[in-house]
């Protein structure tokens, strides 16, 4: 496709010039990525030329319309810059849920107004978002949700209490819902509404997890003034674009499964780790961990396969298959496994919270482990997706 | 590799389910055993199998195949597997067929695949010994040498369909010590040979097998299949493709008993509810689905890697086999405690997936057997 070579020739030209070296290989996890947001500091110098000079080209938001700040380009343009970046191994410019779940509630729900303030914002890394869905009361059974918004001419006013809202203490808006009809059923009374964290009103207190601090927080909202106009589609009708939100966000757990996130491609072998603590070469000593091990790598194996055969389905053009709906509930189970195996192989090793008699990576495994017990958790539970997978794929009646 | 089925192996897969929906419904697992069947499959549906091609699906075109794989092969062993059809693929298209075709001569290959092929010769591959529970060489039976040839003297247990096979493939050892895999050789021999007993077994999944008893079996050096002491290699590859193969049966068939389950709790009713609506049933029918899409998983990826010769292969099938039995026992006890008590009436199909789950269990290696084999092919 000649135009696609033009356009991959011209980007090839701007990334030699603009491409800085010292971020080449630098990697694309969480801990390294730019967030932005008003509170930001760039812990790399070339950090912030890079991400101005993609912003200019619209490339943080690469298919986003260019009026909003985006790239405009088709997706097989972005395949192709995305190809480039990772040729070059350069990190995204910018990462964040602006641009992977606001932004593209904004474009598909949002009015042209909201649009306009916003989407150009997020695409420069200015202003940082958080979402505010789950309360103490309303976890598995968001819809049950109490966060009160009053009306009060142009206003609502917003009272409530949000959780596990990762990195509020660092973002700048929050999208959250908020009951707007406590007359009506659940769902029909929830509205989504966005909310400038400099508010007044508006604190945060970070939440401490068992495996240590963590990016959750609490969010409370005492008699917060928020303008009618932050509310995205319609009063009252928030359930529909939460909803939506929702299966965006798991289509985007199943896609990171498949690139290998979610732990279950790991650095370091099981049997290497064992022989560590446990000496010997050849044959493992202990045949009950051996076949522990073996049952890991093997159970592992088989879902990376799984993983592979539906991109090959996607590849060959066919549907996505049921076998998507248990990447979440599996790949978390597999991941909290191994965490498990890893600590059990330490043995004593593997008791210490910090300080000596236990080097970094033995404290570095425990508090996985810890942390990992959540993921059964966050994200939709694993009760909750097997609940789905009996209702959707199997047609279990209610 | 791709881990999805081409069009033409879909065509091959819509074929072989309408097929054996039509022609072999499982119930006739039960009427081959209540009627004593001698052959214990039927030799004209046999015949049509060969008809459709199937039968010569992993062999050479020169010998009449069609000159593909495992990949094929398994999506008809997957169809077959629903409703448990009891046509000696396993033993005749599989263990025998392979060995012949991976390790006998031109002239052998040449004399007995065609038959194969057309659905006019049974061969199978004797693969287990009383005492050898599942190492292929733990080979007590013995080959003496003796003028122009040898005298075999053993046991080989659950022979598949042995008591109608053509050509039996037995090994016997010719050096070496009980377990070595060296010092194994391959021998083609003709029931009615003297000093041969073959006698029906009855297994609890009505699979067709035999107990071969040898006492001083005459052999000339023309029996040999591949090379004198190099016998073990021909077994393990058979193995190996019999297990993908197997693996591809309990596939369909624990999808089919899934499926039967499924069915029963969307319409059972009890406490006014379709038992179907009790989570604590849901959530295992979904543990059930996981573990089937697993299996599915290694059994395309194993096939494949048999395939292409992959280096991975040996793991992959072990994989495989592991994955698939496990899952396998996991939906038939799952079944059978779902449908309650009917589930434990053998007037109910649903027992025999379980049985049928079980055999392939402990057949060529279970679960465990099979991680220790990967640990092993890992390096630990």
């Amino acid at each position: 496709m000649p135009d696609l070579d033009v356009f991959r020739a011209e980007l090839q030209s701007w990334l030699a010039g603009n491409a800085p070296e010292s971020l080449r290989g630098r990697g694309s996890s969480a801990l390294d990525g730019v967030w932005g947001g008003r509170k930001w500091v760039f812990d790399h110098p070339d950090q912030k030329p890079w991400l101005e000079r993609c912003a200019g080209r619209g490339f943080t938001a690469p298919t986003w319309p260019r009026e909003y700040g985006g790239g405009g380009l088709s997706s097989a343009e972005a395949k192709v810059l995305a190809q480039e970046l990772a040729r070059l191994r350069m990190p995204p410019p910018l990462i964040g849920f602006g641009l992977t779940m606001i932004g593209p509630t904004l474009l598909r729900f949002g009015s042209e107004e909201q649009k306009r303030e916003h989407l150009p914002r997020i695409c420069r890394g200015e202003i940082r978002w958080c979402q505010g869905y789950s309360e103490p009361d309303a976890g598995s059974d968001l819809a049950s949700l109490q966060t009160r918004a009053v009306r009060d001419g142009d206003h609502f006013v917003v009272s409530g209490h949000k959780v596990w809202t990762s990195y509020a203490d660092e973002c700048d808006w929050i999208f959250a819902l908020v009951r707007t009809d406590p007359a009506a059923r659940k769902q029909e009374g929830i509205t989504f509404l966005l909310i400038d964290m400099d508010t007044p009103g508006v604190s945060v207190r970070p939440i401490k997890l068992i495996s240590g601090s963590s990016p959750f927080c609490e969010t409370l909202f005492d008699g917060v003034r928020v303008p009618v106009r932050n509310v995205v589609a319609e009063i009252d009708g928030g359930w529909t674009v939460a909803k939506a939100l929702l299966g965006h966000e798991r289509s985007m757990i199943a896609d990171a499964f498949g690139a290998g996130a979610g732990g279950t491609t790991r650095r370091q072998g099981l049997a290497e780790l064992a022989r560590g603590y446990l000496g010997g070469t050849g044959e493992l000593a202990d045949p009950l961990l051996r076949d522990e091990i073996a049952r890991m790598e093997m159970d592992t194996r088989a879902f990376l396969l799984t993983v592979q055969r539906s991109r090959d389905a996607a590849k060959a053009g066919q549907q996505p298959g049921a076998e998507t709906s248990m990447f979440k509930v599996h790949g978390t189970e597999l991941n909290m496994r191994r965490n498990e195996l890893m600590v059990r192989i330490a043995g004593p090793q593997a008791l210490g919270w910090e300080g000596p008699g236990f080097d970094e990576e033995e404290l570095a495994r425990t508090r996985d482990w810890l942390r990992s017990r959540g993921n059964s958790i966050e994200g939709g539970t694993s009760e909750i997706q097997l609940n789905i997978i009996a209702k959707r794929v199997l047609g279990l009646p209610d | 590799m791709q881990l999805v089925l081409t069009e033409d192996q879909e065509l091959l897969a819509k074929t072989a389910r309408d097929f054996v929906a039509a022609r072999s419904p499982v119930s006739r697992v039960r009427e081959l055993r209540d009627r004593g069947d001698a052959t214990g499959f039927s030799r004209a549906l046999w015949k049509e199998m060969a008809g459709l091609g199937w039968l010569g699906i992993p062999f050479a075109e020169e010998h009449g195949g069609a000159g593909l794989g495992m990949a094929e092969l398994c999506v008809v062993m997957e169809a077959l597997g629903r409703t448990l059809a009891p046509e000696p693929f396993l033993s005749t298209v599989l263990l025998g067929g392979q060995a012949l075709r991976l390790g006998a001569s031109a002239a052998r290959q040449a004399e007995w695949i065609p038959r194969i092929v057309e659905g006019d010769a049974i061969v199978t591959l004797a693969t287990s010994e009383p005492r050898g529970r599942f190492e292929p060489c733990h080979v007590e039976t013995h080959a003496e040498a003796a003028a122009g040839g040898f005298r075999l003297t053993g046991e080989k247990s659950q022979v598949l369909d042995g008591h109608v096979a053509d050509l039996l493939l037995v090994p016997a050892r010719t050096r070496g010590a009980v377990d070595d895999a060296a010092g194994i050789t391959l021998f083609a021999l003709r029931p009615g040979a003297p000093g041969l007993t073959i006698e029906r077994q009855s297994r609890i999944d009505g699979r067709n097998a035999a107990l071969l008893r040898l006492t001083d079996v005459r052999v000339s050096a023309a029996d040999v299949v591949g090379e004198p002491d190099g016998g073990a290699p021909i077994v393990e590859a058979a193995i190996a493709r019999a297990s993908v193969g197997l693996c591809a049966e309990l596939l369909g068939a624990m999808q089919a008993a899934f499926e039967r389950t499924l069915d029963y709790l969307r319409t059972r009713v009890q406490f006014d509810a379709p038992i179907g609506s009790f989570q604590a049933l849901k959530h295992r029918a979904a543990r059930e689905f996981i573990a089937i899409e697993l299996s599915r998983s290694a059994v395309l990826a194993a096939a494949r890697a048999v395939d292409a010769g992959d280096d991975e292969a040996a793991r992959l099938v072990s994989l495989a086999k592991a994955q698939c039995s496990e899952a396998a026992i996991l939906v038939a006890n799952e079944s059978i405690q779902m449908h309650g008590g009917i589930g434990m009436t053998d007037e109910h199909d649903i027992g025999f997936y379980l049985k049928r789950a079980r055999a392939a269990e402990l057949s060529f290696g279970d679960a465990a057997w099979h991680r220790r084999r990967w640990a092993e092919l890992s390096g630990y």
